[in-house]
């Protein structure tokens, strides 16, 4: 089967995020850009996939900015075949990275996408589940463990309340949790090899998609800062604190 | 002006996150009703109904929300849309699971884990780990969110007599099946409902270790949280990780235990009122926003902690 693996350039994970002056969103000028971390575990399952016979073919799709190149060559140092941005310098939300994912679904015919659960810089948890709906097929978001079982899938979930396993039926969709795996680290080698790999540049007017935003974003803020606190010295003195300061024991 | 909030359950008891959501529906200006979606909820559909402030419950009750599969429930939830200017779920796995499906089936931009109200289109949400938070106006004429439970306080349980309504199932799709589930079982208060939570991180540096935590948490009355770091590292299971990608909460005391003060770890309790650090490294930044920091070897402060409550 092929297998389409969806990854976003945001903000590096360590990088805090500092607001603009002007409110109007957040400082990415010299900023550290990596892949989304979920999205890293969900090339590493692609591939595991691959290595285990599952997979024949694993295509790399990012929707963004000139520079989400790197992403898709870091897709395909990992061990991506090939890869296709969708070139835009605007901001796409989740609906409307869903409905260009399914145009290149329906370009490429896969049987297995793979997403993570989460983009880092909007935190919004859409894209997997809405690009399921569009197609029909079933999800399995949250993936701490996927198998392939018999002409289907079955993915524990990591939910509120601990585990859960579902069977889908394939095609379907996945979104990664942090368990699934832990992603490997390109090699040399690999970089080098991933430089000849294909990567398509096309544009969301090729797909005929309307990417036009549904969310104003009116302004952008710095949360409320806390208070500083206080060092205790011993035990004695945080129980005191706790009891007759804070109230809250 | 009417919003449906689906209701977070599991068949048998109506979980708190649905009050929260509740009174989130209610600051968009109109009457709320309530989905119950499951297989024998009727008792579920009976503690809906008595909510302050809901008008009308709907019971579907049906083999096929037995496990609330997002494939099955969306469906229905896009069937009923029709009546509805707003469809509101609590942000648990859930309602993140299943929310989406349903937006992108009534072609809209879903809110996601919206922490104010402003007006009936106007939303603050956090982004960047919380780093920021963002006011967004939608512009679809129906508004689909997930909503943040330490955003919104609790309904009342009790007072409200809704007319429960009982509702077809609709279509299933049959592409998806529950398999089965591997629950925590705990007596100790929900995680996001507990007024204390103890937490564990990385500094645990063993499962066996943990158990001082959970013996601290009992005292306390308390839940017990963990980091991302000690999840992994399979000290805990899951259901126990704080953080931008795990549970949101905000208790009135929050004892952070080896846990060094990530930002993706502040992002899911920063919003404590009372947050207790006890970490051996005076320059861990969870000291930052610690209103009390105690520099110390958990394993001899966390026992001596227990013994001087
Ligand atoms: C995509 C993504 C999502 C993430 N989501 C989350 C999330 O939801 N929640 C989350 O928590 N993290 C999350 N993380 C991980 C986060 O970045 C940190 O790695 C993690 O929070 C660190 O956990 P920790 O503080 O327990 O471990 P560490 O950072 O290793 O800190 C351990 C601390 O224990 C202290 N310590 C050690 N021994 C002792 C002792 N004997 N006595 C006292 N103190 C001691 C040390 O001084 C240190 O400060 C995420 C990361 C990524 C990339
Ligand atoms: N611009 C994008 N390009 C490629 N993939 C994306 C993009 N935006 C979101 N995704 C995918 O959708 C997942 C969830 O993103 P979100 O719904 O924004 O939290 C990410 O982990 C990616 O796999």
């Amino acid at each position: 089967m092929k297998i389409l693996v969806p990854v976003k350039r945001v903000i590096d994970y360590n990088v805090k995020a500092r607001v603009k002056a002007d409110k109007t969103g957040v400082d990415l000028a010299n900023v550290k850009m990596s892949m989304n971390p979920f999205d890293e575990i969900a090339v590493e399952e692609a591939i595991r996939k691959k290595e285990a016979g599952q997979a024949e073919e694993i295509i790399a799709v990012s929707i963004g900015p000139a520079q989400a190149q790197e992403t898709l060559r870091t897709a395909l140092a990992m061990g991506a075949d090939r890869a296709i941005l969708i070139q835009t310098d605007d901001i796409v939300e989740p609906l409307a990275v869903a409905k260009l994912l399914k145009a290149v679904v329906d370009a490429e015919q896969p049987k297995l996408v793979i997403l993570g659960k989460q983009a880092i810089d909007d935190d919004s948890n859409q894209t997997g589940q809405m690009l399921a709906a569009l197609l029909g097929w079933p999800q399995g978001t949250f993936a701490s463990i996927v198998k392939v079982v018999g002409d289907g899938i079955e993915v524990t979930r990591e939910v509120d309340g601990g585990l859960e396993t579902v069977a889908l039926t394939l095609p379907a969709i996945v979104t990664t949790d942090l368990r699934l795996n832990e992603p490997r680290y390109a090699s040399l080698p690999n970089i080098m090899k991933a430089k000849k790999k294909q990567l398509d540049v096309k544009t969301a007017a090729d797909y005929g998609v309307d990417i036009s935003p549904r969310l104003k974003t009116l302004k952008v803020e710095e949360p409320a800062k806390r208070a500083g606190g206080i060092k205790v010295k011993t035990i004695e003195e945080l129980v005191d604190k706790l009891k007759n300061e804070a109230g809250v024991i | 002006m009417t919003a449906l909030v689906l209701a977070e359950h599991d068949n048998a008891e109506l979980k708190p996150a649905t009050l929260n959501a509740v009174t989130a529906a209610s600051q968009l200006g109109g009457d709320v009703h309530v989905l119950v979606a499951g297989s024998g909820a009727q008792a579920v559909a009976d503690a809906a109904a008595r909510i302050a402030g809901v008008s009308v419950v709907l019971l579907a009750d049906d083999a096929s929300y037995g496990n609330r599969l997002a494939e099955n429930i969306a469906p229905l939830i896009v069937s009923l849309a029709g009546d509805y200017d707003a469809i509101v779920a609590p942000t648990t796995t859930s309602g993140k699971n299943i929310l989406p499906r349903v937006a992108a089936q009534l072609d809209v931009a879903q809110i996601s884990d919206v922490m104010k109200v402003e007006s009936a289109d106007t939303f603050v949400r956090p982004i960047y780990a919380g780093n920021a938070l963002a006011t967004v106006q939608s512009t679809d004429s129906k508004k689909v969110m997930t909503v943040r439970g330490t955003g919104f306080p609790a309904a009342a349980a009790t007072g409200g007599s809704a007319e429960i309504r009982t509702i077809a199932a609709a279509a299933n799709p049959g592409n998806s099946r529950f398999v089965g589930a591997e629950l925590a079982k705990s007596d100790r208060p929900e995680l996001t409902a507990a007024k204390i939570i103890v937490s564990g991180g990385r500094g645990m540096g063993s499962s066996g270790a943990f158990s001082i935590i959970e013996s601290l948490a009992d005292k306390l009355g308390a839940a017990v949280g963990a980091s991302r770091a000690a999840v992994d590292a399979g000290f805990i299971s899951n259901d126990h990780q704080v953080g931008q990608t795990g549970k949101i909460v905000a208790p009135q005391l929050y004892i952070a235990v080896g846990i060094s003060g990530a930002i993706q770890h502040l992002a899911g309790m920063k919003d404590s009122k009372v947050i207790v650090a006890i970490n051996k490294d005076e320059e861990a930044p969870i000291f930052q926003i610690a209103d009390y920091g105690l520099v110390a070897d958990l394993f001899q402060a966390v026992p001596e902690l227990e013994k001087a409550l």
